[in-house]
């Protein structure tokens, strides 16, 4: 049994003698693969762009990552991540920049006032609005519904069997800003929050809600691709004034406007590399956003794709954010 | 024959099914005595609930954190400060991250991504084909060969080659690691019974615990990518192999073993020349199993950059793209099926090889001229751009896609509103009051019930692991959102268990139907859930409904066949004797068939259970109240991280009290069985 044991053990170191010697056989190559030149000419390097796993931000995240690559000659790393965890990557060098933020006060409090490995690199020109929606048969049938003053007026149609006896109002993914328990409480609104958990339940609950004129309201926000598909109906909460959401316990108004930032990494920001200087340039609306999400999203292109198409069409909006780079 | 050969309990139950009530039987009570004890105690909590409702549940704000959970964030905090200066994190957290991290990206380099500057990988996809299917050949025969290649060509058409290799790239290195950790501990495992009562619970732990929780700080230590991908895997794929391989080590033939010993072998030899060799066949299925493991974190990784088939899963779902997660899902599938299939093979020709002892010589130089295809399609991959890149032209993907996209929106469109109605009968008719009934009453009394039911259905072992688990959770500071839990598990499990019987009553009945289902059963099984989330969402709206037939589709495939195995292992000649005293099939079924497979049904509850359990988190992203959402949310703000740490440990423990008791159910059904 031994010497069988070891007579298969030198079949197999012969068996990979053999594959190293044929391996080193065709080492030497030719034929039509083209090494590339272009890339490399410049300093730029790696480009580490965080991905936050919604359409419209991947949008942002294609389009700067596609003109980095051709215009730049960067090598570009997309990291598809959620907002927390591409903030960890900051202090690392794993995480260049995040191209949309929303806000998020905590992030910005532990990562740029506490250890400062994050900047803020200025607005991406987007404009980002949060609110209750209702779909739009909902405001045609019932246009008082968009006056939050009528929401308990109708709070039992939105009942569920998930929602205690109450109008069920619909929030979404945990990590988007929310105040909607407090708000509930502080308009006296005979409503419950239920947490669908994910951007893709939320989408899914108002597509349903438009194709069968069903009762629902919920929590969303612009810029947005779905809004193109259904374009929602604000509910007008009382306005939003400066200061009105200071103590979170007590917010009795709506959503301020936000305007969209991107965030880098102090480090990467203070090289000023090309790719640096990009994402300082880098600026477009909601509506480029939103015609290059909905080739993502309603016509199923790839994003690199669909980031190609709208630079292509687009070369004056590229040219300005490229030309002073050096 | 038959007639003497048929075991006394079978006599008696098939003269059971034949006449009703024999007089000699116990009174009624006296053999349903644990039924009616089962049912007393619930009697008695609606009683209490009636008295008590609303006090004392333990009901907590969203927002609110206790010590424990406090106490976790700052740990979290101070691991994140102190990353960088900290020897243990920045030398050998940090080495052994950036060797894991060298080797994928070498790997990526040469099989998969565009190594610089070339824009294509050093070996092109003909290359990988070739290579990979010579290592199946090698290793499990020309059977496996051509599946193998199947499948490879087959990712590769659907439009997901470098994902598919991406992920196989991981998925290999985690298993071999895996297996360097895993077989010297199953070995110590072995041979130590109290090492192995120590490390039991926590592999248990690495089993059951939501790697959502523990996500951002596998980030946060291995960094972001494929080093914390493979640390995710291995925590969840590790179990097995040390498991299993210490139970192959175990069970070795005694008396081989001490016939060893008498020729005067020291431990090293023996373990070397003769248990190993021996348990080789089970070793090879912990790799397995392990390995199977190991693809279903595929997704999961990708939420922290991991590498591979999970990144277009997580993006077709942001774009609720069905179709598009479907074709990327049959991919994680098919690699799935490949690797099983070779494992399996490789196991079962092992032992063939040692016993039979086929001259290796000629496979040697069948497998070296071999070599030659080999290195020349290596070399065509290195030089055409056509066998570097997978050819593009094929839309095999985007057809699959759009055509699932048309049966799901059909579906959809046809069944919504009967689903959504029988989401509402369930929901207000069951779901609803057994709410009630576990959340709403006291924590003291809903503990009380869950320990007595918890002996009465377990047995005082039961009882003893139910207090620890009780006792963890109230630790945990989330009570009521672990009753919660608990209401939709127990709902889901009852769903999966319905299903389970009566599916594999017809599959255990009929060779054809197993044969026709047993395939799309495994498919569902390895199909990364995130996949029939949004269908699942169409049907039944958001909520705790949700995400309960999410649960239900995962468990109900191990359910079916577990019961379908043991409605086959009922012996023949006792249907023989049962159909010869003339029962029609319904007595067949009830009389015979299913009391004797009783310990088969539990072991499926048993799984059920647990598969059910696993799926709380996801159910938790469609809206699955309770600890699955509490888990979620701590996974993505930064602030209640702690919280859905402890809401993992409550899970866990909720995991390990419905095991012990369905596990102590199932070997007392089997004693009673026996006796």
């Amino acid at each position: 049994m031994k010497h069988a044991m070891a007579r298969i053990r030198r079949g197999w170191v012969l068996t990979f003698v053999g594959a190293i010697a044929a391996s080193a056989l065709v080492a030497c190559g030719g034929g039509d693969i083209q090494e590339s030149s272009t890339a490399g000419s410049g300093d730029c390097g790696d480009f580490n762009i965080a991905v936050n796993p919604w359409v419209g931000y991947e949008a942002d995240a294609y389009v700067v990552g596609t003109v980095a690559e051709q215009k730049l000659g960067c090598n570009v790393e997309y990291k598809n991540l959620k907002e927390e965890v591409s903030w960890q990557g900051f202090g690392t060098g794993e995480v260049d920049v995040v191209l949309e933020n929303w806000g998020h006060e905590d992030l910005v409090k532990k990562y740029i006032q506490g250890d400062g490995t994050a900047v803020r690199v200025g607005p991406t020109g987007n404009k980002g609005v949060i609110g209750w929606y209702v779909p739009p048969w909902l405001a045609q049938a019932h246009p008082d519904i968009t006056d939050w003053h009528n929401l308990n007026k109708y709070a039992s149609n939105f009942e569920t069997s998930e929602s205690h006896g109450k109008g069920q109002l619909l929030d979404g993914d945990p990590s988007f800003v929310t105040n909607d328990e407090a708000l509930v409480q502080n308009l006296n609104l005979d409503y419950e929050v239920v947490y669908a958990g994910s951007e893709a339940a939320l989408i899914e609950a108002f597509r349903d809600a438009q194709a069968n004129h069903e009762w629902v309201i919920g929590y969303f926000y612009e810029p947005q691709w779905f809004m193109s598909e259904v374009p929602l109906v604000k509910v007008d909460l009382p306005p939003y004034k400066p200061g009105c959401d200071a103590n979170l316990e007590k917010v009795a108004c709506d959503y301020p406007p936000y305007n969209l930032d991107k965030i880098a990494s102090k480090d990467f920001m203070d090289a000023d590399g090309p790719a640096a200087q990009l994402v300082q340039n880098f600026k477009w609306t909601n509506d480029d956003q939103n015609l290059v999400a909905k080739y993502i999203a309603d016509e199923g292109m790839k994003p690199e794709d669909a980031a190609q198409k709208w630079i292509d069409a687009n070369p004056e909006k590229v040219d300005a954010w490229v030309q002073s780079i050096t | 024959m038959s007639a003497v050969q048929t075991p006394p309990e079978v006599e008696e139950t098939a003269r059971s099914a034949e006449l009703a009530g024999p007089v000699e039987r116990p009174p009624f009570w006296r053999r349903h005595w644990r039924l009616l004890s089962i049912v007393g105690v619930l009697v008695l909590w609606r009683i209490g609930l009636a008295i008590f409702r609303g006090e004392d549940t333990l009901a907590v704000g969203g927002a609110e954190l206790n010590d424990l959970q406090r106490s976790l964030n700052d740990l979290k905090d101070n691991i994140d400060a102190q990353r960088e200066t900290n020897w243990f994190f920045n030398d050998v957290i940090g080495g052994i991250s950036d060797s894991i991290n060298w080797v994928v990206d070498n790997a990526q380099e040469l099989l998969s991504q565009p190594a610089f500057p070339r824009p294509v990988p050093e070996i092109g996809w003909l290359g990988v084909v070739a290579i990979v299917v010579w290592i199946a050949y090698a290793l499990a025969g020309v059977r496996m060969a051509v599946l193998t290649l199947v499948s490879l060509l087959a990712v590769g058409y659907l439009g997901y080659w470098e994902d598919s290799v991406d992920t196989l790239i991981i998925t290999i290195v985690a298993v071999a690691v895996c297996f360097v950790i895993g077989l010297p501990l199953g070995i110590l495992m072995s041979r130590s019974k109290s090492l192995t009562a120590v490390i039991t619970p926590v592999l248990d732990v690495m089993q059951t615990m939501p790697a959502f929780a523990y996500l951002a700080p596998l980030a946060l230590i291995f960094g972001i990518g494929a080093a914390a991908a493979v640390a995710v895997t291995i925590i969840f794929a590790l179990p097995p192999i040390a498991r299993i391989s210490a139970h192959g080590l175990r069970t070795v033939a005694p008396a081989t073993v001490e016939a060893s010993k008498s020729l005067g072998s020291t431990s090293m030899q023996l373990l070397r020349q003769v248990q190993l060799p021996m348990a080789r066949r089970t070793i090879i299925v912990g790799l397995n199993q392990t390995t199977m493991a190991a693809l279903s974190m595929v997704t999961i990784a990708a939420f922290i950059d991991g590498p591979g088939l999970g990144v277009p899963v997580l993006q077709e779902l942001a774009a609720l793209d069905v179709g598009g997660a479907f074709v990327a899902g049959l991919c994680i599938v098919i690699l799935a099926i490949m690797l099983d299939r070779v494992t399996t093979a490789t196991g079962e020709r092992s032992e063939q090889a040692t016993r039979m002892g086929t001259d290796p010589r000629v496979r040697r130089w069948v497998l070296l001229g071999l070599l030659v295809p080999v290195g020349i399609a290596i070399y065509l991959s290195r030089t055409y751009t056509r066998y570097a890149a997978f050819p593009d032209g094929s839309d095999l993907g985007t057809r699959l896609a759009n055509r699932v996209n048309s049966i799901n929106d059909w579906v959809v469109g046809q069944l919504s509103s009967v689903t959504e109605g029988f989401k509402n009968f369930v929901s207000f008719n069951l779901l609803n009051p057994l709410e009630g009934l576990v959340a709403s009453t006291p924590w003291w009394l809903a503990a009380l019930a869950i320990l007595a039911l918890g002996a009465l259905i377990g047995g005082w072992r039961a009882l003893v692991s139910t207090a620890i688990c009780e006792l963890i959770i109230l630790g945990t500071g989330l009570w009521n959102e672990s009753m919660i839990t608990l209401t939709t598990v127990l709902v889901a499990a009852l769903m999966t268990m319905v299903i389970g019987i009566i599916v594999g009553i017809w599959m255990g009945r009929n060779r054809r139907v197993d044969t026709a289902l047993r395939p799309i059963l495994d498919a569902l099984q390895t199909m990364p859930p995130f996949v029939y989330l949004v269908p699942a969402l169409a049907l039944f709206e958001v909520g705790r409904f949700c995400a309960i037939f999410a649960a239900v589709a995962f468990a109900v495939p191990v359910a079916t066949k577990l019961v379908a195995d043991g409605i086959r292992g009922v012996s023949p000649t006792t249907v023989e004797a049962a159909e010869s005293a003339g029962s029609n099939r319904w007595q067949m079924i009830t009389k015979v068939q299913l009391p004797m497979s009783r310990s088969s049904i539990v072991l499926a509850a048993n799984q059920g259970l647990l598969f059910v359990l696993s799926m709380v988190v996801i159910g938790g992203l469609v809206g699955g109240q309770g600890l699955g959402y509490l888990v979620v949310r701590g996974f993505s703000q930064e602030d209640i991280f702690g919280k859905g740490l402890a809401a993992a440990v409550a899970i866990t423990a909720l995991g390990v009290m419905l095991d012990r008791i369905t596990r102590y159910a199932a070997e007392r059904t089997g004693r009673e069985a026996t006796t």
